[in-house]
């Protein structure tokens, strides 16, 4: 045993820890879709609230609805809407690796990729839509 | 007396006793919610800073008000479950993460609560 303590004490090389890690796209889309998930979890109170409101009292509902109008509100609004459309392409493909397909290297890249590239543009396409349907822009 | 093995009985179900029950719930929940939301956001979009009297006609009709109910439902599922797997990779306290799961089951049992009780209410009028 005397033998053995010395080289169990001695420095190991340890796995790579995440702050030295280089970043990759499927990690990053990995926690970012935990940290969406996260947002709306809590982001499901809003949706609630909203329900709440309309259930309660005109008054109270033309409160809270002037509340999601400001900038602040719709600031949180384009974010729950980018979270939720994150989210729901993050869960398609984990569906897609589910089955066991597209696990080599190159796919999984060009999945992850297409899960933030597509993300934004889905959710400045449902925005301008909105923007369009309500007459903001002339 | 059961008449199954006892390998059958064991089987897939691993040592916490559910086996994949999470996991699959987890894509069931998962492919509801795609499905459902995207409803739900035609229907926010279309609804949002509209009148009260809009809101209740909308939902007063039972195919509206059903498909929220089934998204609160499966959302509900869907997030409880999610964050009870966050609780248990970040937070290694028994104490601490026995709370905060009982604290996950309340506030996902509450969001459902809320929502489909203000639903039915919109939904019947009054």
């Amino acid at each position: 045993m005397a033998g053995v303590t010395p080289a169990r004490t001695r420095q190991r090389p340890l796995s790579p820890h995440l702050q030295i890690y280089r970043p990759q796209i499927n990690m990053v889309m990995s926690i970012v879709h935990r940290i969406t998930g996260t947002a709306l979890y809590f982001g499901a109170v809003l949706m609630a609230w909203w329900l709440f409101a309309a259930a309660t009292s005109p008054h109270y509902f033309a409160f809270v609805n002037g509340l999601f109008a400001t900038w602040p509100g719709m600031i949180v609004l384009v974010g729950f809407s980018w979270a939720l459309i994150h989210h729901a392409l993050g869960g398609l493909r984990h569906f897609v690796w589910d089955t066991g397909a597209a696990l080599d290297i190159g796919s999984v890249d060009l999945l992850s990729w297409a899960t933030i590239v597509l993300s934004v543009l889905m959710t400045a396409g449902l925005w301008l839509y909105v923007a369009i349907e309500r007459g903001w822009m002339h | 007396m059961s008449m199954t093995t006892p390998l059958k009985r064991a089987r897939g179900l691993g040592s916490a006793h559910e086996g994949a029950g999470h996991f699959v719930k987890q894509r069931v929940t998962a492919a509801a919610n795609l499905i459902l939301s995207a409803f739900a956001v035609g229907l926010i979009v279309s609804l949002a800073g509209a009148e009260l009297a809009t809101v209740k006609a909308t939902l007063a009709h039972p195919l509206v008000a059903i498909a929220l109910i089934a998204l609160i439902v499966s959302m509900a599922v869907h997030m409880r479950i999610g964050m009870q797997v966050i609780i248990e990779d970040y937070v290694h306290g028994e104490g601490t993460k026995m709370l905060l799961l009982l604290g996950n089951t309340f506030f996902a049992g509450a969001i459902a609560v809320v929502s489909i009780f203000a639903v039915l209410k919109l939904s019947f009028g009054s």
